[in-house]
């Protein structure tokens, strides 16, 4: 679940940093954490935090451009190990080109399964402002990503 | 979480291409985090599993030393609670870090070696428990100490059934050798793994 918010809201390029750094930090925290805890919103916390820090690195360093030479395999089923083409090249760039507020409140939501309060203690801001922005990520990915590159074409 | 195929035209539909599950990468996450976390030094219990002639053992060991050897039968998910409540919450499975000790309990079942030489973490057991294992490796390899000889050097003749439950209690079986103790009737008595685990490792040290 984390790795697939870190994926969502940072892309693959930084999702494994994100997702390493998140359960390092966990597990120094662990011992502190009360029983009986929300561990998933705990965990989406420290993730969220983390993905803030990267986005403040990354305008301090070049993003290498990394491995990318078996992209070749672009229609592909993608394999267990890999990501999907489609995924990197479609979704992460719809994902990419949304208001960050809005991407975390989708990822939060739907990838984490976050109930809008819980996002909203995430992010700050009332549980409607999440649903809001949520509801207008969505929107927009369904028009950029749904309907710019019909399912079952070349992509 | 959300792991099913979500409705055609469904929100969730928008994600279908971001795996849910991604084997490649967990392995390969888990890897790093292990070596990340004994660098920050908050590895706390690393733990791996052996197949043995007795079935597969649970091995976990604190940077003191082996901590806790577990048979499939004490059931290896509550073990694990286990050590994440009365030892430490910071457990990962961490082969590498048991490469050692692994090495030495398969000698043993080859029948190659008849001793161990590992550091131990007694942190499970406590008092005249603890008193009644610290006495164990005195019953060399091959032999056999009934209950109450035990409750005797452990220096309580009377504490016949506390040794009982010192060695049914034992944190790390095998290694500490509980099974070598048995009933002054001569029959072999109870066992943390069964008794038919303890049969085949007498059978194993008679045999060597």
């Amino acid at each position: 679940m984390v790795l697939r918010v870190c994926r969502a809201v940072l892309g693959p390029m930084d999702a494994d940093d994100a997702w390493s750094d998140t359960f390092l930090s966990a597990m120094k925290a662990y011992p502190d954490l009360r029983p009986g805890s929300n561990v998933e919103a705990w965990l989406v916390t420290i993730a969220h935090r983390k993905a803030i820090d990267q986005w403040r690195g990354r305008t301090r360093r070049a993003v290498p451009v990394a491995d990318l030479s078996d992209r070749s395999d672009v229609g592909e089923p993608a394999s267990a190990d890999g990501l999907p083409g489609a995924w990197e090249s479609d979704l992460w760039e719809a994902l990419k080109a949304l208001p960050p507020k809005q991407r975390q409140s989708v990822a939060y939501h739907y990838l984490a399964g976050l109930p809008y309060a819980d996002v909203a203690t995430v992010l700050g801001g009332s549980a409607a402002a999440a649903r809001r922005a949520a509801a207008d990520g969505i929107a927009t990915l369904r028009r950029t990503y749904l309907n710019d590159t019909p399912r079952g074409e070349q992509r | 979480m959300m792991n099913t195929v979500p409705a055609p035209g469904s929100d969730e539909e928008l994600f279908a291409s971001l795996p849910t599950t991604d084997d490649g990468a967990r392995r390969r996450l888990h890897a790093r985090l292990v070596v990340d976390a004994a660098e920050a030094g908050i590895l706390d219990v690393a733990y791996r599993t052996i197949d043995s002639p007795v079935g597969m053992l649970l091995l976990a060991a604190t940077q003191k030393g082996l901590v806790r050897v577990a048979y499939a039968v004490e059931d290896h998910e509550a073990v694990l609670e286990q050590l994440a409540d009365r030892v430490s919450p910071r457990v990962l499975r961490a082969p590498a870090r048991l490469d050692e000790m692994a090495s030495e309990i398969e000698e043993y079942f080859a029948g190659r070696r008849s001793g161990f030489d590992l550091p131990l973490d007694f942190k499970l057991a406590q008092g005249f428990r603890r008193t009644v294992l610290s006495h164990l490796p005195d019953i060399g390899y091959g032999q056999t100490a009934t209950y109450a000889a035990i409750a005797a050097a452990a220096g309580n003749p009377g504490a016949v059934r506390a040794v009982g439950t010192a060695c049914a209690k034992n944190p790390l079986p095998v290694v500490v050798p509980c099974h070598r103790v048995v009933r002054s009737d001569g029959t072999i008595g109870e066992y943390v793994g069964g008794v038919e685990a303890k049969q085949t490792l007498l059978s194993l040290e008679s045999a060597a």
